[in-house]
């Protein structure tokens, strides 16, 4: 976990993906990073081809953000946003998050811790989806090869270090 | 995917023992005997989790009355694995930028005009 550059994504209680990544910097930095939209703009927008051309954020408690991401080349848009309910500058953020074209019911909630040690700043986010005990139906599809192999990366995107001994 | 189904795909994927019986499971059908062989724990408890399995579509069983096995369910879980993918795409190519910008603001920094927090 100390290492810089390795991003970590792991299943947390019944809900909750929560992602670690160390970033070479001081906190203070890392959180104007999140906070500020002309840095936000610079970083946030994932896979080259794609730009952030919206990023509003009104950092308060119940000021609320939205971002926007197109695809130069295509003109895909995806827009997000949410409100802020919690803000500890630069420790903690926790803010309410929803996609445009939700693909989960409800507002997710995300909480940003940062924590510095010698200088490099410990982001660990974490995602809590509005859980809704199940529906019926069993979806029935035909036997699709390569199960194993997409069980596999599932298994190696989600379990942690301690789980993966005992699930394997 | 239904948002409904996503949820409940992450929330029975949450837990080691679910996770372990899936992999069980990719290697073919089988009883809840033989799945609860592994573990340190009665068939109730094993019957529990093949539940909560069943009603997020992971796994369905077979109509043999006597053994019911259990198989694998392929579709939920290659849409929960193509939508984490994604996920985690976004994030790595993001936080790389990120890494480069913070190197460059902490250069700028040294020289004074970026203001410190």
């Amino acid at each position: 976990m100390k290492e810089t550059g390795t991003l970590k994504i792991a299943a947390h209680g019944d809900l909750e993906l929560v992602m670690t990544r160390v970033l070479n910097a001081p906190r203070g930095l890392v959180f104007d990073a999140f906070t500020k939209p002309e840095l936000v703009k610079r970083w946030l927008f994932g896979p080259d081809g794609w730009s952030m051309p919206v990023c509003e954020i009104d950092l308060r408690v119940g000021g609320s953000y939205r971002y926007v991401w197109r695809h130069d080349r295509n003109g895909t848009e995806m827009g997000m946003g949410g409100v802020y309910r919690e803000i500890v500058i630069p420790e903690r953020l926790v803010s309410t998050e929803k996609f445009d074209e939700a693909w989960y019911p409800g507002e997710a909630v995300g909480t940003v811790v940062f924590v510095e040690q010698a200088g490099k700043t410990t982001v660990t986010q974490t995602v809590r989806y509005n859980s809704r005990e199940t529906r019926d139906g069993v979806l029935k599809s035909p036997m699709e090869s390569g199960v194993a192999a997409s069980y596999d990366r599932l298994e190696a995107l989600l379990a942690s270090p301690e789980q993966r001994g005992k699930a394997s | 995917m239904s948002p409904e189904r996503l949820d409940a795909t992450f929330a029975a994927l949450a837990d080691p023992t679910r996770r372990a019986i899936l992999a069980r499971l990719a290697s073919g059908e089988a009883s809840v005997a033989q799945l609860a062989e592994p573990f340190a724990m009665s068939q109730p408890a094993i019957s529990k989790h093949l539940k909560v399995l069943e009603r997020a579509g992971l796994i369905s069983h077979g109509r043999d009355a006597q053994r019911r096995p259990r198989r694998l369910e392929p579709k939920p879980l290659a849409e929960a694995t193509k939508w984490l993918e994604s996920y985690r795409q976004f994030w790595e190519a993001s936080f790389q930028r990120l890494d480069a910008l913070l190197d460059g603001l902490q250069t700028t920094k040294k020289k004074g005009r970026y203001p410190k927090h």
